[in-house]
């Protein structure tokens, strides 16, 4: 959707940057609520999705940082109910793709989010090494990053009596074309080491736990 | 009808009944199924979360491969595997210089000419050849068609008509036998990619689609997508937990019913895989008396029992049942 001209971000501020990374303009919303009445996660989010666009709306360098560290935009399930939704046709879910990506980027991660990230970053692990995700792989390297060592271990005989626990990867011929993919699209900011995870200390305060 | 194949890495593991089901029913609806050769993971979830490149890219490779062997379409099983090509064809038609980025990325030559296709699109073309005259054991029963995000939305990648009351599936069920019925959360998230690291909130909102399923009166719940099978079959312990109730309707692949409504045997269709024993009792509750109907689950272990305990089995399936 074209941006009308008393709509334009400021130059370098957060919401002319989703703008650059997305084509979305966050000017676009009039504030209807009709993407918080729709998500699913709205009750159990700091700021709700239409505050998000609010807060980005408002174009103000010391709210960049309040974006960046909320919890919302971890919890956001990309189940795009929003944007079907949304009467300005604003690609909420594209918006907060990018949102993460630079809390990433930038160390601003929710502490409450660390189990979420934990998961996606040993996802993107396993499909870096064998081109194909490992299930039992994967829920063991999420194990050991979150050390959520009990977490379901009474799933596992009931899977493997159904014939589903896959203890060998599969791996793929294509492995290393995989790993090259992973290499030129700057897997830096994805860490996996534990020194450097991309959470913030910042909210140290309110992270009451790390969600279940 | 020779058609690309992109199983996706669930369909090899967690989810490999919906493999199976499909597999069996393709030769029954003179379907041929061809894989993508050396094909890796989509990215899913993690790769559109923290790397928008990547999360084009590994689509892309997939993609790049289904036109090398020549594939016009690829059939997508996995809803969410579904998402992430399409929308990867999508964005990369749009922007041609992302497109020549990608291409180089991905060390294969990518024009977008493969065409995505999801599985209901597929039945509901085997519908058009015939498949309601093949139907040999109509599947009768009342079902609660549960199409979740990504069958659905966003709009400019997939093909249903309406979003916010899809109908192919209720139409492809109506065609085999079944009754879908008109509920309210047909179209709701079931907390897809978090069943892991939040099963809390999974379990919250699987279980409004349980429960609503339940309380409609719904014999079985028909899915199309690995994740939404899992957050609502194997986390069904957490569900009940969750919302301190038992719930014993069964959650079927949109492929096993129309598996079994073609003839084939619970176990060809890989029914003894789910962890919801799959068993339709005599409805105990209509809609409108409030009284769920659960209750009759039985715990762990009984997955084995359930094999048999259906109407739908012949000769063929009747011999490997024995074996049990």
């Amino acid at each position: 959707m074209s941006v009308p001209a008393h709509a334009a971000p400021h130059p370098e501020t957060l919401p002319s940057r989703v703008q650059d990374a997305t084509g979305e303009s966050v000017f676009n919303c009039y504030q209807c609520g009709k993407c918080t009445a729709g998500c699913p996660l709205a009750a159990e989010m700091d700021y709700a999705p239409n505050q998000i666009l609010r807060l980005l709306q408002l174009d103000l360098p010391e709210m960049e940082q309040e974006v960046l560290t909320a919890f919302s935009i971890w919890l956001c399930l990309t189940c795009e109910t929003c944007a079907a939704r949304c009467p300005q046709e604003v690609d909420l879910p594209r918006i907060m793709d990018y949102l993460r990506q630079e809390a990433l980027r930038r160390g601003l991660v929710h502490p409450k989010a660390k189990d979420i990230l934990a998961f996606h970053q040993a996802f993107l692990d396993t499909i870096r090494r064998g081109g194909r995700l490992h299930e039992v792989g994967l829920i063991a390297a999420y194990k050991l990053k979150t050390l959520h060592l009990l977490q379901d271990v009474l799933l596992a005989p009931k899977l493997m009596a159904r014939g589903k626990l896959n203890l060998v990867p599969h791996g793929i011929a294509g492995k290393e074309a995989v790993r090259r993919i992973f290499e030129r699209c700057g897997t830096g900011i994805l860490p996996v080491d534990a020194g450097a995870t991309g959470v913030s200390e910042t909210h140290a305060g309110d992270a009451e736990g790390s969600g279940t | 009808m020779k058609i690309g194949f992109f199983p996706g890495c669930s369909l090899e593991g967690s989810s490999r009944e919906y493999n199976e089901s499909l597999q069996a029913i393709a030769p029954l609806l003179d379907v041929e199924l061809i894989e993508v050769p050396d094909w890796n993971c989509c990215g899913a979830t993690a790769a559109h979360s923290l790397n928008h490149t990547l999360a084009l890219a590994l689509p892309a490779r997939i993609l790049a491969l289904a036109e090398k062997a020549g594939m016009d379409e690829l059939v997508v099983p996995c809803s969410a595997c579904f998402s992430r090509l399409a929308s990867t064809r999508h964005e990369l038609r749009q922007n041609e210089a992302l497109r020549r980025a990608i291409a180089t990325c991905i060390e294969i030559e990518y024009t977008g000419r493969t065409k995505i296709v999801n599985v209901l699109e597929l039945l509901l073309r085997c519908a058009a050849n015939g498949l309601k005259e093949k139907v040999r054991q109509p599947f009768a029963h009342k079902v609660a068609c549960y199409y979740g995000c990504y069958l659905t939305r966003p709009a400019e990648i997939t093909t249903c008509q309406r979003a916010e009351d899809p109908q192919e599936m209720d139409d492809l069920m109506k065609l085999v036998g079944a009754e879908p019925l008109d509920w309210a959360f047909k179209v709701e998230c079931c907390g897809a990619g978090l069943s892991v690291s939040r099963t809390e909130t999974v379990a919250e909102l699987s279980g409004r689609i349980v429960e609503d399923a339940v309380y409609r009166g719904a014999e079985a719940l028909i899915v199309a997508c690995p994740m939404c099978h899992t957050n609502l079959d194997l986390r069904r312990g957490a569900i009940e937990r969750r919302r301190q109730a038992k719930y014993a309707v069964p959650v079927l692949y949109v492929s096993q019913v129309v598996g079994l409504a073609l003839g084939l045997s619970e176990r060809e269709v890989g029914l003894h895989r789910h962890h919801v024993p799959v068993r339709f009792a005599a409805p105990a509750a209509r809609p409108g008396t409030g009284v769920p109907q659960a209750g009759h689950r039985l715990e762990a272990g009984a997955t084995e029992q359930a094999v048999g305990a259906g109407q739908h089995r012949l000769e063929a399936g009747a011999t490997e049942q024995k074996e049990e």
